[in-house]
């Protein structure tokens, strides 16, 4: 990368379940927590409705990075609906694989409502490893065609 | 139900033969049943092609429909406006759906993109196990309800065989994922096949007709099964003469 040219900042989605993640979120507002702002957070009613479609639509529609923020394990409002997700992630992971955009940029966290810490933890995370492998292939032919 | 499991990406995207415009296709019966060529496994795997036909440099106008049945006619004439503006159909129905589907849109290119696997069903949720062989002359009267032909290793007729110990066959199952062997690494470092008990069928057979007090069934000697209603002679037909449709010349 050339010294003046601007960090790559990735664009990522974060699915969040609507009880514990999403109030993490909340919780690290409360507490003036600082995480990057390239994260478009998209709440579920319980990560259990995690649905592959979804991880890929947002992929396709521009993302560099996803992930899931779910309750801890243990501790789902809807029992298990985050070791559902933890499923569907990591065969969505293997599906990124064989399309070519990698498994590494699909992600899947555990925390509770009181966690804020953890909440930008995560975003600062992904940011970090997303920034790592890159923009989004997609992205980046999708810029070549225009 | 037919059980069927979707094939490797890199397969159906090699099948597609350069088309620039595919349509995948979903059926809404026995599939979606076992979630690999449904509505959702349709919508999933067009944005799937979508996106790595346009990592690999050749991007392709991927859309989805799903109907009911794929084996049936009209059903299939209600997506014919799709499929006729598609250079390509990718199926994910069973073996006969997508058959239906070439015969019915001869003009189009259809692949398959599932791999039909077997009749079956659903011990619980996400696994499925094959029942029935469609061999044509139904045995289960005489083994208690369990099929030696579909669920024995070597569809002995007078079981269980030598290889049948504490109630599970010698063999073992190879686990596989989209139809390609699992592996794991063994001590020595080798990639060696994941593999999983087979229960033995006539050890089944035989707990299940001496709870019934029926193991007067298999004590006689079973005859040679008779595989002339199977593939003997070919593709099988039924004809129903009472519901043929009246010539209406």
């Amino acid at each position: 990368m050339k010294p003046d040219q601007p960090a790559f900042e990735p664009e990522l989605t974060a699915f969040t379940c609507g009880y514990c993640a999403y109030m993490s979120g909340d919780t690290a507002g409360a507490l003036r927590v600082q995480y990057p702002a390239n994260v478009k957070v998209v709440r579920l009613p319980c990560t259990g409705k995690t649905d592959a479609r979804y991880l890929l639509a947002a992929f396709e529609q521009g993302a560099d990075g996803v992930y899931v923020l779910a309750c801890p394990i243990g501790n789902c409002h809807h029992v298990r609906g985050n070791e559902r997700a933890k499923a569907r992630v990591e065969r969505t992971q293997k599906l990124l694989d064989r399309i070519g955009l990698g498994g590494q940029r699909l992600g899947i966290f555990f925390l509770s409502g009181g966690m804020g810490e953890s909440f930008a933890l995560a975003a600062r995370t992904m940011t970090e490893r997303v920034r790592g492998l890159g923009p989004s292939p997609l992205r980046q032919g999708i810029g070549n065609r225009q | 139900m037919i059980v069927g499991e979707q094939k490797p990406l890199e397969e159906i995207t090699a099948s597609l033969g350069g088309a620039r415009r595919v349509v995948v296709a979903g059926c809404g019966t026995c599939v979606t049943v076992c979630l690999a060529g449904g509505e959702k496994e349709a919508q999933l795997l067009a944005s799937a092609l979508r996106m790595a036909t346009a990592l690999a440099g050749a991007p392709v106008a991927v859309s989805d429909v799903t109907v009911q049945r794929q084996c049936e006619w009209e059903y299939l004439d209600a997506i014919r406006d799709p499929v006729k503006a598609a250079d390509a159909v990718v199926s994910l129905a069973c073996g006969i759906g997508v058959q239906a589907m070439a015969r019915h849109f001869a003009d189009t290119w259809v692949v398959p993109g599932l791999n039909t696997t077997f009749l079956g069903l659903p011990e619980q949720q996400g696994i499925w196990t094959e029942q029935c062989q469609c061999c044509g002359n139904c045995m289960l009267a005489q083994t208690g309800g369990i099929c030696p032909i579909a669920r024995c290793s070597k569809q002995v007729q007078n079981g269980p065989c030598g290889g049948s110990e504490n109630g599970l066959c010698e063999i073992k199952r190879v686990v596989r994922d989209h139809g390609v062997p699992v592996t794991r690494t063994d001590a020595r470092g080798k990639q060696v096949p994941v593999t999983e008990d087979v229960e033995c069928a006539w050890h089944l057979i035989h707990e299940r007709l001496k709870a019934k007090g029926r193991l007067d069934l298999i004590t006689g000697l079973m005859p040679a099964k008779d595989w002339s209603t199977s593939r003997d002679g070919g593709p099988r037909r039924i004809v129903r003469e009472d519901l043929l449709l009246l010539d209406e010349g």
